[in-house]
């Protein structure tokens, strides 16, 4: 520490990164954690891991729109939800395969998104935040009510076909690769996402949107489309998460998801590339852990939660990048 | 049917501009007319309603009543965005850095918007490197060289304010609108700062409030007072600085 106050401001070690680098490490990790997940079905159960992955994409899809967009929304089990029973539907009544059924399912949110992120976005802050509540809770009643969901019971036995009509891969362990791939894919898209232009501008927004109109960027715009991306890319992810566990139902349109995926993502570090990953995993590991506890496992996340946010604002990651002093 | 001006060397004008907060008219009933290639002083007295009539003329308020036109279109229904792309950029009288952003990465923001790919998500950023050079001549012009890699909330005051400029200056717009540009700034700086505003005013028209009354002497070329929300005096700082109107707004008593 001393050392470093000794540096005058301006000198090379007052640079807080090298871009270069960070993007280096960055993906060192993520290929270390895709050798890691492409053997772990040798050590857990395929559908904890898929389980995991699929919370790991919803939660970075949630932080590209908190951490980088800077926008709060009360309202992410809406698209989860929705792509959810869609792609079940889709699976079992249409018969679709299931790259067919994850599509669908993210354009249904996509299209929610947009609808919810126009709404939402003409406010700032908490009244944003309340319009997703509010528009997420009317999907949730659309979901308790419309005549193809199924009600209390939801869309049950989904059936996993081959994928592209060709390549079986119903059995858990096969499934799981089909998973991991969407899953990684789908992360990397939002790495790419926060390091591009657009990502910067997201950026500049986030830290003083005056200026940013003021330079003449239509940030409506920009908040739109980042809205929309991450309401899409839950979609990705509650569709994939509907064909694991072949099953849609109340739970993926209600409200304690969207608070579940905010839990996760500011555990985790939000503004983090692996933040989310690290909060989901951590969540769904206790969830599963605290499994034989009933209602008492919401109690036991709450207070972890509020210890973790209390302990670490930064979140896990937030707190570790800081320590090496490097971003992640 | 307000009246435009059609005078092709008056760029930016207002006519009648008034801004009332609940009932209090912190701008009311405002006339202005810049004239292209001239630096214009706003001046008066603090709380004369300088900021707030930049932020009339830039949107960034609504007027409550009154016209304004940039280049004899009316501009009073368009968004503050779209005067920004119009060429006329303003600054804020609190510094106004993206603060978690290096000055290199503060003005490559001004100049990837004119770039026109500032949408484009599926592109790494490693593009954005091919601004560098020019990013790196426009913090050369404010002195920051030095800094380039510096984020922004690691820089004094008056440096930030130096690299608002030069984020402004990244835009090449017609006319700006500077407000306080060096307030704060050590007595170098302002200086450095009053030269390049007179280097960069050749091809352009300036808007700038300013306090520093030697500043204002040496480089307007015309200047408005304004007190309590109205035009108090007009004309060249020969004029305006003799008028006892004015002496009264700023020393708040008569002289007989
Ligand atoms: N958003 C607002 N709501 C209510 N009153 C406001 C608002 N903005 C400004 N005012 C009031 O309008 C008046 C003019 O303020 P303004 O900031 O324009 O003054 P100024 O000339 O820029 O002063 P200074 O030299 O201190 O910067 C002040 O009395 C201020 O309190
Ligand atoms: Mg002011």
């Amino acid at each position: 520490m001393e050392l470093r106050e000794d540096v005058p401001a301006g000198s090379t070690a007052a640079i807080p990164h090298d871009d270069q680098g960070a993007g280096r490490l960055h993906m060192a990790l993520f290929a270390v954690l895709l050798v890691l997940f492409a053997i772990a079905p040798m050590f857990f159960y395929p559908v904890f891991l898929m389980k995991v992955l699929c919370f790991a994409l919803f939660a970075a899809a949630f932080n590209l729109l908190l951490g980088y967009g800077g926008l709060l929304s009360f309202g992410h089990a809406a698209f989860f939800g929705s792509a959810s029973y869609i792609s079940a539907y889709t699976a079992k009544v249409w018969g679709v395969t299931p790259e067919v059924s994850v599509i669908l399912g993210a354009i249904t949110a996509m299209i929610l998104g947009v609808i919810v992120g126009s709404l939402a976005i003409r406010r700032t802050g908490i009244y944003m935040t309340m319009i997703t509540l509010a528009l997420a809770q009317m999907v949730y009643f659309v979901a308790l009510q419309a005549p193809f969901t199924g009600g209390e019971d939801g869309i049950q036995s989904v059936p996993r076909r081959a994928l592209f009509g060709v390549l079986a891969i119903s059995p858990d362990r096969t499934f799981y690769y089909f998973v991991l791939i969407v899953v990684f894919a789908a992360v990397l898209l939002i790495y790419r996402i926060v390091h591009s232009p657009f990502g910067q501008v997201l950026k500049a927004i986030r830290e003083n949107e005056a200026r940013a109109i003021s330079l003449g960027y239509r940030v409506q715009r920009y908040k739109l489309a980042v809205f929309v991306m991450s309401a899409t890319l839950a979609g990705v992810a509650g569709a994939t998460k509907a064909l694991v566990f072949q099953l849609a139902s109340l739970t993926d349109v209600y409200w304690t998801m969207s608070g579940e995926v905010v839990l996760m993502t500011l555990l985790g570090g939000m503004g983090t590339v692996f933040g989310p990953l690290v909060g989901a995993g951590l969540v769904v590991t206790l969830q599963n852990y605290f499994a034989s506890f009933g209602a008492w496992v919401t109690i036991i996340q709450g207070v972890i939660f509020v210890i973790g946010v209390l302990l670490f604002r930064e979140g896990i990651v937030g707190i570790i990048a800081k320590w090496i002093r490097r971003p992640l | 049917m307000s009246v435009v001006s059609t005078d092709p060397e008056i760029v930016l004008s207002a006519r009648g501009l008034t801004k009332e907060f609940r009932g209090f008219a912190a701008v009311s009933d405002v006339d202005l007319d810049v004239r292209r290639g001239t630096i214009h002083a706003l001046i008066g007295p603090n709380g004369a309603g300088k900021t707030t009539c930049f932020n009339l003329l830039t949107k960034f308020l609504q007027p409550t009543r009154g016209t304004i036109t940039y280049l004899g279109r009316d501009i009073t229904g368009l968004p503050p965005a779209e005067i920004a792309r119009l060429g006329v950029i303003r600054s804020f009288q609190i510094s106004a850095v993206f603060p978690h952003m290096t000055a290199l990465e503060n003005v490559r923001i001004a100049l990837q918007r004119r770039r026109g790919e500032s949408m484009d998500f599926w592109r790494s950023d490693r593009v954005l490197r091919s601004l560098n050079g020019r990013a790196l001549e426009l913090l050369e012009d404010v002195g920051l060289t030095a800094f380039a890699r510096t984020p922004a909330v690691e820089m004094s005051y008056g440096r930030k304010r130096a690299l608002e400029i030069a984020t402004t200056l990244a835009l090449d717009p017609d006319m700006l609108l500077l407000d306080e540009p060096m307030a704060g700034m050590a007595h170098e700086d302002v200086d450095r700062i009053a030269e390049l505003v007179k280097r960069i005013s050749r091809n352009r028209t300036i808007l700038m409030v300013e306090h520093n009354l030697s500043v204002v002497a040496s480089l307007s070329d015309h200047i408005t007072v304004l007190a309590r929300g109205r035009v108090l005096a007009e004309g060249d700082y020969a004029t305006v600085s003799k008028d006892p109107r004015v002496v009264e707004a700023y020393i708040g008593a008569t002289h007989d």
